[in-house]
């Protein structure tokens, strides 16, 4: 912009004026390609079947019903049962915050010990979890499948949390280790001198310390675990699926007439809370991001 | 405590989770490759026979035209997000006073689980009442636009819905580098006449280069793993037009009930995301060490 300074006043004003004001433009254009899907969802949501069939995709509903997202959460059929997705959303509530406690606790436990209690064959350690965060799960399906039988844990809700912590290790162990590593050496020297122990160490000096941490992986484990579909599809029977195998199940049964506004209203009932955390603690959700992609 | 003991925690400690990552990961690979390599259909047989799961897996038309897909949708999508990720961060990196509420917007969809994505493009897509309907509506009644339910061009509505999905996060992660990049180089540039364009082209973006490995690294991984977006937006069909390799190997181990080829597929899988991601990770952790 500093070349268009050197033409006459007047001119490179009113040129700046014009770019600013197409960059903006470009932007808000953006903006509504990002928010049209939800609006589109939203609306649909909110029409009666004959205005969906009768008035276009981004037409405000005429007549605002709420009858889908009743039908949604407690009467729409995933097969063959008709419960709408209340039961499958207390499932992943279920799953979830276990699951999500338990991780976060074994990675805070794994990431003091692999930052600051050096021993041999600990990075070698870590770098064993590090690779586990990447393999693509379909390579342990069937095995896990096999041992959840052997377990009798089958198709159960214990099962998925079980699934879900092992393999929410690596990642959780990932954000605490490379949180603790920035904490100097020294202060666990300090406190060993002071007679302090290796759980004293942590409680009083660690976790008081830990609060962004927690926060970002907790938000983290809680999104995958919400969001999880494979695992959920896989370890799952007819009582006991995640409310996102439990939408699909509504959205692509095939059975009656096909309820677009229930299928929207189910949708946004099973985005909601994560779209709650990231509207509420977004800043943590992107660290999250960044911090489990760009590792390090 | 026993000194012994206060000097092995931390060894005890990590030892649950070291053991738990050794059998579910590294056990439970060997154990697939291992039955890759047998007969195994409905249940798992243990004698190895040679690699007659991967010929019959490069045999498959099915499989083809998952990799195929792969090959396509992978492409497609990580050039696109990265180039609207770029722009967008650039475009968004001029002092914006609404930084935060449009980083806000254009972030969200990633919070969103890939079944909501799907079933939202879902009815954006279809023919009969969505987008091609509404255009119609306004006047152009020879507006087609039935992607969804033809066979040579639903994977590309797989396309459009994952750009949707993940292309604030990429948009996200450049700006992130853009703002890393030294603000005195860029000032001195600016000092001299140096065209932004230019300064762009030629200081910010070569800078920015472990940026675009990891963006690419993120986006492989999400393209190879990609399994419930196909699942809810065309469930692989028509036919098996949009079945990628996580498809395939879910439709071989839960409604073929034929192991051998679930377990061989899902060994091709790894090994593609480990062609990409071992020798990023190997790099990153010397480079730690060192």
């Amino acid at each position: 912009m500093t070349d268009l300074a050197s033409s006459s006043p007047p001119r490179a004003g009113w040129n700046r004026r014009l770019l600013r004001w197409m960059l903006y433009a470009i932007l808000g254009l953006f903006a509504l390609y990002y928010l049209l899907p939800l609006f589109v969802m939203l609306t649909t949501s909110l029409k009666s079947l004959e205005e969906i069939r009768a008035g276009s995709l981004i037409a405000l509903p005429r007549d605002v019903t709420f009858s889908p997202w009743a039908t949604a959460w407690s009467s729409a059929c995933t097969g063959i049962q008709c419960e709408g997705l209340r039961p499958y959303f207390w499932n992943s509530v279920l799953i979830a915050i276990p699951a999500v406690a338990l991780s976060t606790m074994l990675g805070a436990m794994n990431g003091y010990v692999i930052a600051q209690w050096r021993f041999r064959g600990a990075n070698l350690i870590f770098s064993l979890m590090l690779f586990g965060c990447f393999i693509p799960f379909q390579v342990v399906l069937l095995p896990m499948a096999r041992l959840l039988g052997m377990m009798g844990l089958a198709g159960s809700i214990p099962g998925l949390i079980f699934v879900h912590v092992i393999y929410g290790i690596g990642f959780t162990t990932l954000f605490f280790r490379n949180y603790y590593v920035t904490i100097p050496a020294d202060l666990v020297k300090a406190a060993k001198v002071d007679g302090a122990g290796f759980f004293r160490i942590f409680w009083s000096i660690f976790l008081p310390l830990s609060l962004p941490i927690i926060v970002v992986t907790v938000i983290w484990q809680f999104t995958q675990i919400w969001n999880d579909f494979l695992f959920g599809v896989s370890f799952s029977e007819a009582g006991t699926q995640p409310v996102t195998v439990a939408l699909n199940n509504i959205v692509n049964s095939t059975t009656g007439v096909k309820e677009y506004n229930v299928d929207m209203a189910a949708a946004i009932i099973a985005a909601l809370p994560t779209l709650i955390v990231y509207v509420v603690a977004g800043k943590y959700f992107v660290r999250g991001l960044t911090a489990g992609s760009v590792k390090g | 405590m026993p000194e012994w003991l206060e000097k092995q925690l931390p060894k005890l400690v990590l030892a649950p989770s070291f053991i738990a990552v050794l059998v579910f990961v590294y056990g439970f690979i060997a154990w697939t490759g291992w039955v890759s390599l047998t007969r195994s259909r409905l249940m798992p047989r243990y004698e190895i026979e040679g690699l007659v799961q991967y010929s019959k897996l490069f045999a498959s038309p099915r499989w083809d035209t998952a990799m195929n897909n792969l090959v396509v949708f992978g492409l497609l999508f990580i050039i696109i997000a990265m180039v609207l990720g770029l722009l967008l961060a650039i475009l968004l990196d001029q002092q914006i006073r609404t930084e935060g509420a449009i980083r806000t917007i254009y972030l969200y969809p990633m919070a969103l689980s890939m079944i909501v994505t799907g079933t939202a493009w879902k009815w954006i897509l279809n023919p009969g009442l969505g987008l091609e309907a509404t255009v119609r509506g306004w006047g152009f009644e020879d507006f087609t636009f039935d992607w969804l339910v033809n066979p040579d061009m639903a994977i590309y509505t797989v396309v459009i819905a994952i750009i949707w999905q993940s292309s604030g996060f990429v948009m996200a992660l450049f700006l992130a580098g853009l703002r890393s990049v030294d603000g005195e180089i860029i000032k001195a540039a600016q000092v001299d006449g140096i065209p932004t364009w230019r300064i762009y082209s030629a200081i910010v973006i070569p800078s920015m280069a472990p940026i675009f490995l990891s963006a690419f690294i993120v986006l492989a991984h999400l393209a190879i793993k990609s399994f419930d977006l196909v699942i809810a937006l065309t469930g692989g069909g028509p036919g098996y037009a949009t079945d990628l390799p996580a498809t395939y190997m879910y439709a071989m181990a839960f409604s073929r009930g034929d192991l051998g080829q679930a377990a061989a597929s899902a060994m091709v899988m790894m090994m593609v995301v480990f062609a990409v991601v071992v020798p990023y990770l190997y790099s990153e952790l010397r480079a730690k060490n060192d």
